[in-house]
């Protein structure tokens, strides 16, 4: 059975002056799944995550949410709420007036506000917080308060611009945690722009990968990872050795490429020198100059190996990703 | 020779402050408060209306005289409420022009419309007062030649004409840090109001007014004071028109104790303004 679609964007495409942001993007959205755009700065997931919000409005292409045509209506004529890259919390307001002001707006009395707001403030663990002021909370507290003020609203569609992006690390990979089980707590279509490829891999049911303006490739992570059906997703999405070879350009993961001292062979193989030798806790990257007068990494070493030991680096023929040149 | 003097500047931090300050203080204590303070105590002097004289010796008839006139109440209720007509016609005015300018133009309009709204602090107070007069001379004014055919007449010398003028004259202190202040304030905040389901005017009652309210302070500042210590306004476009600033401006030369003891009036006025501004918290956010 197919799941219902959610959010279906046809055709949209917008520009800014002469700059062609988003270029006739086509997508279909699954009510309840976990959806990433992701792409680098520029390549326009952003602006398709702020037409489905209302802020932006599509030059061409019609947006539906809910099978309904939204294109032209306002933000707040829209079933879906965003959380924003720097909170945009309101500054004069404390924690759970901030959380209560949707509920506020659309009238709803004051006793279940403070019950819906408390709540949701409990479901993003800062019971206790509801009467500072944002200034008084540290950046992962701010962002959990901009979650609540969110999600208190029940929209159908939750819009999340990079709001882990100011984090540091250890908040960051928490918060990926937390936000992937709230979002299978509660039900709600998550939306999820980031340029952090790690994050997109850990959180997403699909991807959706970004680059000038339209969709390279849309797919389950694995498959984002494991199959990249362009030269910019494999790169982009991942570590990958470029590589000039028999008058072709083959990329191939660090970890799919075999460095040992003795010769062999998985399929195709170069020889080379180790020039280098990166630890990084879990992994160690040996940086290998070969003679074809490249160079490339590789994670694993059959043998210990030392700066400056002539070695063979091969790989399987199944793992190379060929790119048109 | 510079090198011995910062050296010996940087080991004597106090001698430092000293060489900083010395000057803006000096200023500040013998220029400002010490012509204060000689205005303050000359309205406890009196005059001897013979001689016309000032007599030197303490005495509260000028407080006694100023409080049971009515006809200086009359004028302070009038100054006052020149002052708040002005304050909030600029209010109203300048919201709308800071919004546009800070969040709706494009960068080239709004370096314009940020030089068109100084502009006219460069040319002289009383050039733009008297093209004033000539706008609303009655009869023969741009105002009635312009207006007059569709129904529109000048109001005349007048209260109107003053808060007219005086609206025209510190509208830009109004923008300015309104403007300032609209620049400040993040667009995702409207944004998020929006998305929360905000229309354009609960946003803007509940986030951009509250947000900007100590940069409407701040320029309430100018408009209020400058408007409670006008005179020059009133003379020219004010008919019969009397305001604090007229009355000490014409008891200056024939009675100077007095004209000190009404200056007080507008000074305590400003006080108790400041007071309340301070209590409100809004210069806090500043």
């Amino acid at each position: 059975m197919p799941k219902p679609v959610i959010v279906s964007l046809k055709s949209i495409s917008r520009s800014f002056g002469s700059v062609r942001a988003v270029d006739n993007v086509s997508l279909e959205i699954f009510a309840g799944e976990f959806i990433t755009l992701l792409g680098p700065s520029g390549s326009g997931k952003t602006t398709v995550l702020r037409m489905i919000a209302g802020f932006e409005k599509p030059d061409s292409g019609s947006i539906f949410i809910s099978d309904k045509d939204v294109s032209q209506l306002a933000p707040y004529d829209r079933d879906v709420n965003t959380v924003f890259q720097d909170y945009a919390l309101f500054p004069h307001m404390d924690v759970v007036t901030n959380i209560e002001y949707g509920l506020r707006v659309k009238g709803i009395e004051k006793s279940e506000r403070r019950t819906r707001a408390l709540h949701a403030l409990e479901q993003v663990r800062l019971s206790g917080f509801e009467n500072r002021k944002p200034s008084q909370l540290s950046g992962g507290q701010r962002q959990r308060v901009a979650l609540a003020r969110a999600l208190v609203n029940r929209p159908s569609v939750l819009l999340l611009d990079e709001p882990l992006g100011a984090l540091d690390l250890k908040l960051r990979e928490q918060m990926q945690f937390e936000l992937k089980e709230l979002q299978r707590a509660v039900g709600i279509t998550f939306i999820f722009v980031t340029h952090d490829q790690e994050e997109a891999l850990t959180m997403s049911d699909r991807i959706a990968v970004f680059n000038q303006g339209k969709i390279e490739q849309l797919g389950t992570p694995a498959e984002i990872y494991s199959a990249p059906q362009t030269a910019f997703v494999s790169e982009f999405v991942g570590q990958i050795n470029k590589m000039d070879m028999d008058g072709a350009r083959i990329n191939v993961r660090p970890e799919h490429i075999t460095t040992s001292k003795n010769a062999h062979n998985l399929g195709r193989s170069v020889n080379g020198v180790v020039r280098d030798i990166i630890f990084a806790g879990a992994i160690t990257r040996y940086l290998i100059d070969t003679d074809k007068g490249f160079s490339l990494i590789s994670t694993k070493a059959l043998d210990a190996l030392n700066v400056g030991d002539p070695v063979t680096a091969s790989w399987e023929r199944e793992r190379e990703f060929h790119v048109q040149k | 020779m510079i090198d011995q003097i910062s050296d010996s500047l940087h080991k004597r931090p106090r001698l430092r402050l000293t060489a900083l300050l010395s000057a803006p203080l000096l200023w500040l204590v013998v220029a400002y408060l010490g012509a204060l303070a000689t205005l303050l105590i000359s309205a406890f002097f009196t005059i001897d209306s013979f001689t016309g004289n000032i007599v030197q010796q303490f005495t509260l008839t000028n407080f006694a005289d100023m409080f049971t006139d009515a006809a200086y109440r009359n004028v302070v209720l009038r100054t006052l409420g020149i002052a708040i007509a002005v304050t909030l016609m600029c209010t109203v005015l300048a919201i709308p022009m800071a919004f546009y300018m800070a969040k709706v133009a494009k960068p080239r309009t709004r370096k314009l419309l940020v030089a068109l709204v100084l502009t006219p602090l460069w040319a002289s107070y009383l050039v733009k007062i008297y093209s004033w007069r000539s706008m609303l001379e009655p009869r023969t004014g741009v105002v009635d030649w312009l207006l007059g055919p569709i129904g529109i007449h000048s109001p005349g010398f007048g209260i109107t004409a003053v808060i007219i003028g005086l609206t025209y004259l510190w509208l830009p202190y109004m923008i300015l840090p309104l403007f300032a202040g609209m620049e400040r304030l993040p667009n995702n905040l409207l944004d998020a109001s929006g998305d929360l389901g905000a229309h354009n005017w609960y946003t803007f009652r509940k986030v951009i007014f509250p947000l900007l309210f100590p940069s409407l302070v701040a320029g309430s500042m100018f408009t209020f004071s400058l408007s409670l210590g006008d005179y020059i306004t009133t003379q020219i476009i004010g008919g019969k028109l009397q305001m604090l600033g007229s009355v000490v401006y014409q008891n200056f030369s024939i009675n100077l104790p007095f004209a000190a003891t009404i200056s007080f009036i507008p000074v305590t006025i400003m006080g108790i303004y400041l007071y309340l501004v301070r209590r409100s918290g809004a210069l806090e956010n500043m």
